[in-house]
């Protein structure tokens, strides 16, 4: 395990090093400013595309729902539209439950053993809690840099900002989300490291994953909070990548390019690694289909013919002794 | 009560790498290969005598190019496959959800990790991460020890899909588990359990190769008991043209025990209701081997349904009492072997109840027929003659997690016992737990694995014999029917397995039957004087 969380770090720290390399010694400002984000959101964008291609042209064979309620069978029985589901409606607030409040996590129940009772089985909230909180703060994170892209400013996206900054004593403003996405994240971090079946399981990667995403906020935050960029520089940059008439910020120092550079990787990488789950969920065949397979035919569209006995064949090899047992055959009738 | 059995202590694994971990093949905890007759008559790839202690597993020169082949086929046959091999994050939500890995301890039983012992071959050579950063985004080579490994943990899986209940992205591992052994198959490697009786099913028509004439010298005998406890002679229709219904149960029913008294019990009821059915002794098994091999043979065997259902003309299909058996007719059927457009939709007899759930595929189970049945008033039941056993409800996992069949048997039990208790809620329903055996690994060979596997299950079951005296457990799966038995009498004891139908052949009461003093066991209706005090 500490090799693995240090390979992690390790490579996190290098992530920081590049731009603070790049830019401050090198003086490659036009590289990170406009290259490296431009390159990332290719990447980014191509990379989504090819992942999600890839599963949706591949065939469904079968329609192999999970089903987590009583089936629709018959009329004075309670069928659970949902938990299994028989109509479109039915499957689309099942993938809405999972896709917004993680439905199957909730179900979340531990299991020990114990010489006495054999079992104990515990009912566990918090990585739900955990992946709640920390997506639906990442969410509202990336939804309130939007403010960046447009002039004027939509003004949900002001609102969020004002809806966010509770701790308006500090100065400047503190966001609710950056703190609980931090906090989220270290739990999921130490749970990584902590609960043994989970740390058994993690890789270099899943720990990197982790730590990525802390460096993305963290360097967010130092550099609203302790550098102090010039906001009105940042905008008329992020204006002019959108705009595609880039333009390179004057004044800002160097934590904004480790944190420009860390969100560039963060997208870059997002495609090839295992964060693309995001965009798994919706075609997860045990959860996308209805529980109908009875009711409607499912087509599998390489279903291709295999070698099977017929009932020839098989009569065959057995009616004599079928008929000295007196059991009906196919030949006979047809000679009598 | 056997307190002093030693139960499984420790579910946190050890700081060390799985990946480096080697397999062990363990006496009592893996399955013996196939036979070469039966990988023959099948016609398996490269059939050989083999098995999995040994050192060599004879094969053939290019086989690791044969894997990585198979493995891009399926993932471009499979988008359950491919999805799954991708989006796991290691959340380690599924990994204490496994009867296996509760019972054995062993990480790599844990649904992540098995899951992974494929995906880490799939990072190495069919993802660009996992071929530049390597084991450190979890990919290996694939290796020999990777091979033996994996025959090792897919044949240690019941394919009872609990892990995907429990994830976020609902991941199954019994999906990766089918993916696994086609792979295995390809090689040819195989267990004695699985093929055996699927090549028997593919010769004879059933799994225990019963031949037509014992067939219906077996049914002679069910005749035969049955008269013996009503007085009542029953006819059994063996593969009577025009009949309105085929009738496909298991062939355990009519060969193994306590199977036989579910038998019994369907055989009172069809004659009580006056059905116009038929067995077949073409189709003379529900049940299908294949679905614990490959895509190919489950297809092979399952085509006879629907071609003797065809030949004899009859209208649908009423199926037995069966946990796979029903995962392949629900699930997988229709869609291999369909349309079924020679049979009508099917419609009770009895009651005029049109079963629209299975408008498609024409084949209804019959906890639906029987539960429509008594809904309607249709049977005269007497609850008191079960009042020997206090019942629980075993949810087999294929009837609960993929066809969602949960309150038909209950309504059934509760209308033919008057003593019925459900099991801990985290070990019911969608929650249930295998028996340990499903998937093909009933064989005694591995009974050590079973009987760790079925742990869960055992836990439940004397949790509810100690809370409420529960002596039967009422399940509707062969396999089931089978193996909880021997885990009960291992684990607790003082326990009986029955089927839905044995209970309703007992409340049956049947037009001019004598007066019955004997349940279908043979044994007499209400318990002794000295063990009802429990
Ligand atoms: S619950 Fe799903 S995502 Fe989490 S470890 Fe298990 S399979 Fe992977
Ligand atoms: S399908 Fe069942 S046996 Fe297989 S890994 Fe999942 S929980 Fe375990
Ligand atoms: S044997 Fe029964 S309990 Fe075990 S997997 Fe099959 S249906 Fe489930």
């Amino acid at each position: 395990m500490v090799e693995r969380l240090a390979y992690a770090f390790l490579f996190t720290i290098f992530l920081i090093l590049v731009p603070l390399i790049g830019v401050g010694i090198l003086n490659l400002q036009k590289v990170f400013s406009i290259f490296v984000p431009y390159l990332a959101f290719l990447i980014f964008l191509f990379g989504l595309v090819y992942r999600v291609l890839s599963w949706a042209t591949s065939p469904q064979p079968f329609k192999i729902p999970l089903v987590a309620g009583q089936q629709r069978s018959l009329k004075w029985i309670k069928s659970s539209y949902i938990e299994s589901p028989y109509t479109k409606t039915g499957v689309f607030l099942r993938m809405l439950l999972e896709i917004i409040f993680f439905r199957s996590l909730l179900r979340e129940e531990k299991v020990e053993t114990h010489p006495k009772k054999w079992l104990l089985f515990t009912s566990k909230k918090a990585l739900w809690l955990g992946s709640i909180i920390f997506h639906y703060s990442l969410l509202v994170i990336a939804l309130r840099h939007l403010k960046l892209f447009f002039e004027p400013v939509p003004s949900f996206v002001s609102l969020l900002h004002r809806a966010d900054s509770l701790f308006e004593i500090f100065l400047p403003t503190v966001y609710i989300t950056d703190i609980l996405a931090l906090l989220a994240l270290l739990f999921l971090f130490f749970r990584r490291i902590l609960v043994r079946q989970v740390m058994y399981v993690s890789y270099a990667t899943d720990y990197f994953a982790l730590l990525l995403i802390i460096s993305v906020i963290l360097s967010g935050a130092l550099v609203r909070y302790f550098f102090r960029v010039d906001l009105f520089d940042v905008k008329r940059f992020t204006l002019g990548l959108v705009s595609f008439r880039p333009y390179v910020p004057e004044v800002v120092g160097s934590a904004f390019y480790v944190h420009l550079f860390l969100v560039s990787f963060l997208f870059a990488y997002f495609p090839f690694s295992k964060l693309i789950h995001a965009g798994g969920i919706f075609l997860s065949p045990t959860r996308n289909l209805e529980n109908t397979s009875r009711e409607k035919r499912y087509i599998n569209p390489w279903n291709y013919p295999v070698k099977v006995r017929s009932y020839e064949e098989w009569e065959d090899e057995f009616r004599e002794m079928m008929r000295e047992a007196g059991i009906p055959v196919e030949k006979e009738e047809k000679e009598s | 009560m056997k307190e002093e059995k030693s139960v499984p202590s420790d579910l946190s694994p050890k700081d060390e790498n799985w990946m480096d971990k080697k397999v062990e093949f363990k006496k009592g905890t893996y399955c013996y290969g196939a036979p070469l007759k039966h990988q023959k008559y099948l016609d398996l790839p490269h059939p050989r005598e083999w098995q999995p202690h040994n050192e060599d597993w004879n094969l053939p020169e290019n086989w690791k190019e044969i894997i990585l082949e198979g493995m891009k086929s399926l993932l471009e046959k499979y988008r359950s496959f491919k999805l799954f091999m991708d989006i796991c994050v290691r959340c380690g939500a599924c990994a204490d959800k496994c009867h296996f890995f509760i019972g054995t301890g062993d990480p790599k039983n844990m649904p992540v990790l098995r899951a992974e012992l494929l995906r880490s071959v799939y990072r190495r050579y069919f993802t660009l991460s996992g071929k530049i950063f390597g084991r450190l985004s979890g990919a290996r080579d694939l290796t020999y020890d990777v091979l033996k490994e994996w025959f090792y943990y897919f044949y240690q899986c019941t394919e009872c899909r609990r892990c995907s209940l429990y994830c976020p992205y609902g991941i199954d591992t019994c999906e990766i588990t089918m993916m696994g052994r086609e792979l295995l198959n390809l090689l040819g490697l195989n267990i004695q359990w699985v093929v055996e009786p699927a090549s028997n099913s593919f010769r004879t028509g059933n799994h225990l190769g019963v031949p037509p004439p014992a067939f219906k010298e077996t049914m002679g005998f069910a005749v035969d008991e049955i008269e013996e406890l009503t007085g009542i002679k029953i006819d059994v229709p063996i593969n009577r043209k025009g009949a309105e219904i085929l009738f496909v149960a298991p062939s355990a029913d009519y060969f193994a025990s306590p199977h036989w008294y579910t038998l019994l019990g369907y055989l009172m009821l069809f004659h009580e209701i006056g059905l116009d059915y038929t067995w077949s002794t073409f189709a003379s098994e529900g049940g299908n081997f294949g679905l614990f091999h490959s895509y190919e043979l489950m297809k092979r065997l399952n085509a006879k349904i629907y071609e003797e259902a065809k030949r004899l003309k009859v209208k649908w299909i009423l199926g037995g009492e069966c946990g796979h058996m029903w995962r392949v007719i629900h699930q997988y059927m229709d869609t291999m072997n369909g349309p079924a457009d020679f049979l009508e939709e099917p419609i009770s007899p009895i009651t005029g109840t049109k079963f629209e759930n299975a408008k498609s595929t024409k084949m209804v189970h019959i906890a639906e027929f029987t539960a429509d049945l008594i809904y309607h008033n249709k049977l005269v039941l007497d609850k008191k003659r079960n009042d020997k056993w206090i019942v629980t409800f075993h949810d087999s996992c294929n009837t609960a997690r993929s066809v969602g069949l949960f309150e038909e048997p209950r309504y059934i039990l509760k209308n033919v016992c008057n003593y019925f208790y459900e099991m801990p809620e985290n070990t019911i329903r969608e929650k249930t737990f295998c028996c340990g055996s499903g998937a093909g690994l009933g064989a005694d060979e591995n009974l050590e694995a079973r009987l760790k596997g079925g742990f869960p299950r055992a836990y439940a079951v004397r949790y509810v014999k100690e809370k409420f005296g529960v002596n039967m457990v009422a399940c509707m799966c062969a396999i089931d029917k089978a193996s909880l038995p021997i885990l009960l009498d291992y684990w607790l004891g003082g326990v009986e397995v029955c089927g839905i139908h044995e209970l309703v052949g007992n409340a049956l009461v049947m037009k001019g039957e004598k007066e019955r003093t004997k349940n279908l066991r043979g044994e007499p209706l209400q318990r002794e004087e000295n063990e009802k005090g429990l």
